[in-house]
């Protein structure tokens, strides 16, 4: 059982948990993830490592609000057991060798994106950090990503907060005016990831996304996570998440991962319905 | 005299209609009646055939007369001096390729059931609770990876040697392959949960979630305090065809489906976990996975499922019974058949495999007759769901984080016949060694492990 020691809400569909883990802290880097089941009967869900805390022994996630599972942990409360947490799984983001890099996050990608964001900065790297999101209400981070950020852009796609547009118009507008990157990390939904390569390929700039697939065990046992990356059949638990996002098949990824929906939409709904009337049973 | 009953006494069992819908055990298991009369069949041959049949050589014919004369207390004590599984082999063991091959009442008719047997030993014994005295502790420590059959087995062995074993499971239950992989109504998880709290008993200790090669390494259990490590981590590795159309929605490895049905309970109402209930179901492969796949979606619902596979009927690697017990629930078989590609609709979601007829050629490495495409036979089988049943290969993960363990070019860890690997204290045995086999195979290489540490760790 893993304890939660803090919890904090980000936004009004994000919440932040810091979770007792000291054997997942202990090996935890940037790009990684774990695996949690909130309780005895739930199901297996990955969610990237936001931070980590070796001393305290602590692992921090960031998560939306977005099906049972994820509705059912956001109503857990510090003191509260994580029934299952297992991790540090996946390969951590690479960082060798860079010294200029645009860090691109997109929504609650920026819980995953702001670590990756630290690490550099705190490499030395210099850093330009673009996030976008939906309205000013959900805005995540901005202070965190300020504080490791060279230069930071913040839009919005209705223009109430920072410049109105999408993170490829800011991007764009960086390299037009002669910013030179070794490389673009972007994380965020599948469209936003798949766009910001399309634009980087323009440039010939690498761009590393990471990828967030339906999963269960993340070790490689199942397949579900299966991608296709330049050609070849790569899963993200393992080979991941991870990947050069000028060779990633967004468009399968994306039908890949509409494979549940009407299941989930019956699951969240009944949650929702459960949370309301004041839990299950 | 013994009982000169041509066949094998029948042996209990749901009727396909009503099973063909429930997740609950296929066969019932013998009665006391049932039990005597079978083991009444034994000849008790003087050179005992089935014994070399064995992969762990249990003394079959001294516990078969226990049985006849009704001792099934003494049955038991002789089949677990060679056997710590016997519940579970009893029911997962391909007898027919084993023991029961040689028996020698098979030549003019079926041979005595030693597998049912086998089973109604090891059920009688787990009716009763008995008493596990937890043995004196030697002061060394070993650290077994894997809590499949051959993990399962190691930590028994050592722990009643008195060492203290800690077994470390990468997922949320022990078990292994036992949980996720066979399917309730083959092996109720009732079974596998009593043998892992008998494991308990004995003062082994169990640690979910640790994933090793991850979150701890090999050698940070040897620098940790354990004095040997033994991988028992199985073959996990799920393979695909390479084949148009594997992407789609609706295609599965053989491991997420099963995983979903059996580890998380997808099949029961209310679960947290989805599986598609597919109505059209191609499953692709003959082996004792492939027969577990297709009838759990047989289970979930479907209308129709149909095995494919490339070879005949003969080369099923399939148990017999399995396959029987399938045909009898509906499930159809496309024998010389192989798949070449799946065709996806609009939204990439399956709507058909294209399958090619084959013909057995020249035989292969394997003996085996060589299936070859017969030209132009290619046709399409309607389905929404297809499963990919095609073997399974050990898992890279402690090969990738563990410098100087030698492998093999496909991926098993090099190991002798007692599980020493390449590197000094650490040991490895099952599928982990030998690629997808057999439990009773990974259980008797984890009890020649355990007896290989045990001399490793009193001669340092």
């Amino acid at each position: 059982m893993y304890k939660i020691v803090r919890k904090r809400t980000l936004n009004p569909t994000v919440v932040e948990m810091c979770v007792d883990a000291p054997r997942v802290a202990r090996r935890a880097e940037p790009g990684q993830f774990v695996i949690l089941r909130t309780d005895a009967f739930g199901e297996r869900i990955p969610l990237t490592v936001a931070d980590y805390d070796r001393e305290a022994g602590t692992v921090t996630i960031i998560f939306q609000l977005v099906g049972a599972t994820t509705m059912k942990l956001g109503a857990m409360e510090v003191g509260d057991e994580i029934h299952d947490f297992v991790g540090p799984l996946g390969r951590p983001t690479e960082t060798a060798g860079l010294s200029r890099v645009a860090v691109v996050g997109g929504g609650v990608g920026c819980a995953i994106a702001y670590p990756v964001a630290k690490k550099l900065h705190g490499l030395g790297v210099t850093v330009h950090s673009v996030v976008g999101f939906r309205t000013r209400d959900l805005v995540i981070l901005e202070d965190e990503f300020r504080s490791v950020s060279d230069v930071y852009k913040l839009m919005s796609d209705d223009g109430s907060v920072g410049e109105h547009g999408l993170v490829t118009d800011a991007l764009r507008a960086l390299i037009e005016s002669g910013e030179r990157y070794d490389e673009v990390i972007a994380i965020g939904p599948l469209p936003m990831m798949k766009f910001v390569s399309l634009l980087t390929k323009e440039y010939g700039i690498k761009t590393v996304v990471s990828m967030n697939p339906i999963m269960i065990d993340g070790t490689g046992m199942c397949g579900c996570c299966r991608l296709t990356v330049d050609g070849k059949m790569k899963f993200a638990c393992v080979d991941g998440p991870d990947f050069d996002g000028h060779e990633v098949d967004f468009d399968e990824a994306m039908a890949r991962a509409a494979m549940y929906r009407p299941f989930e939409a019956e699951a969240r709904d009944h949650m929702c319905n459960l949370l309301k009337t004041g839990g299950a049973e | 005299m013994p009982n000169m009953q041509v066949k094998k006494t029948a042996m209990p069992t749901q009727s396909a209609e009503v099973r063909a819908r429930n997740f609950d055990e296929v066969t019932l298991g013998y009665t006391e009646t049932d039990a005597i009369n079978e083991a009444t069949r034994c000849l008790h041959c003087k050179n005992r055939p089935c014994v070399s049949g064995c992969p762990v050589a249990i003394d079959i014919p001294d516990f078969i007369a226990e049985v006849a004369v009704g001792n099934f207390d003494g049955a038991y004590d002789v089949i677990s001096k060679a056997s710590s599984l016997p519940a579970v082999c009893g029911r997962v063991c391909p007898q027919e390729t084993q023991c029961e091959a040689k028996c020698v009442r098979g030549i003019k008719g079926e041979p005595v059931g030693i597998g049912r047997l086998e089973r109604f030993v090891a059920d009688r014994h787990n009716e009763k609770k008995h008493e596990i005295k937890k043995p004196v502790p030697n002061g060394h420590s070993v650290a077994v990876v894997g809590s499949g059959p051959s993990g399962l087995t190691c930590a028994g062995e050592l722990a009643r040697m008195g060492y203290a074993v800690t077994v470390f499971e990468a997922l949320h239950t022990a078990g292994g392959v036992l949980v996720y992989g066979i399917p309730e109504f083959r092996l109720p998880k009732s079974i596998v949960s009593l043998e892992i709290e008998n494991l308990r008993a004995l003062g082994v200790k169990i640690e979910t979630n640790m994933v090793i090669g991850r979150v701890l390494t090999v050698d940070d259990l040897l620098a940790d305090g354990f004095e040997c490590v033994f991988i028992g981590t199985g073959a996990g590795l799920p393979k695909f065809m390479n084949i148009p159309g594997e992407s789609c929605n609706g295609v599965f490895s053989a491991n997420e489906f099963l995983t979903r049905v059996n580890l998380m309970g997808a099949y029961r109402d209310g679960a947290d976990t989805p599986v598609m209930h597919a109505k059209h179901v191609a499953v692709v492969g003959g082996g004792n996975v492939a027969m577990d796949a297709a009838r759990c979606a047989l289970r979930l619902g479907a209308d129709d499922v149909t095995i494919v596979y490339r070879r005949g009927e003969e080369e099923l690697p399939a148990r017999r019974e399995e396959v029987e017990h399938a045909k009898e629930e509906g499930v159809a078989f496309r024998l010389l058949t192989n798949p070449v590609e799946i065709i996806g609709d609009e939204k990439r979601a399956v709507r058909a495999i294209r399958c090619v007829k084959m013909e057995l050629g020249e035989p292969d490495a394997s003996g085996r007759r060589r299936p070859v495409e017969v030209k132009g036979s290619e046709f399409e089988l309607p389905v929404d769901c297809v499963i990919m049943a095609l073997g399974t290969s050990p898992n890279p993960l402690i090969k990738s984080t563990t410098d100087g363990l030698d492998t093999e070019r496909w991926g098993g860890i090099v190991a002798d016949e007692n599980g020493a690997t390449s590197r000094p204290a650490v040991y490895a045995g099952g599928d982990a060694v030998t690629g997808a086999a057999t439990v009773i195979l990974a259980m008797g290489a984890g009890k020649s492990a355990a007896r290989a540490i045990d001399e490793y760790i009193r001669n340092k």
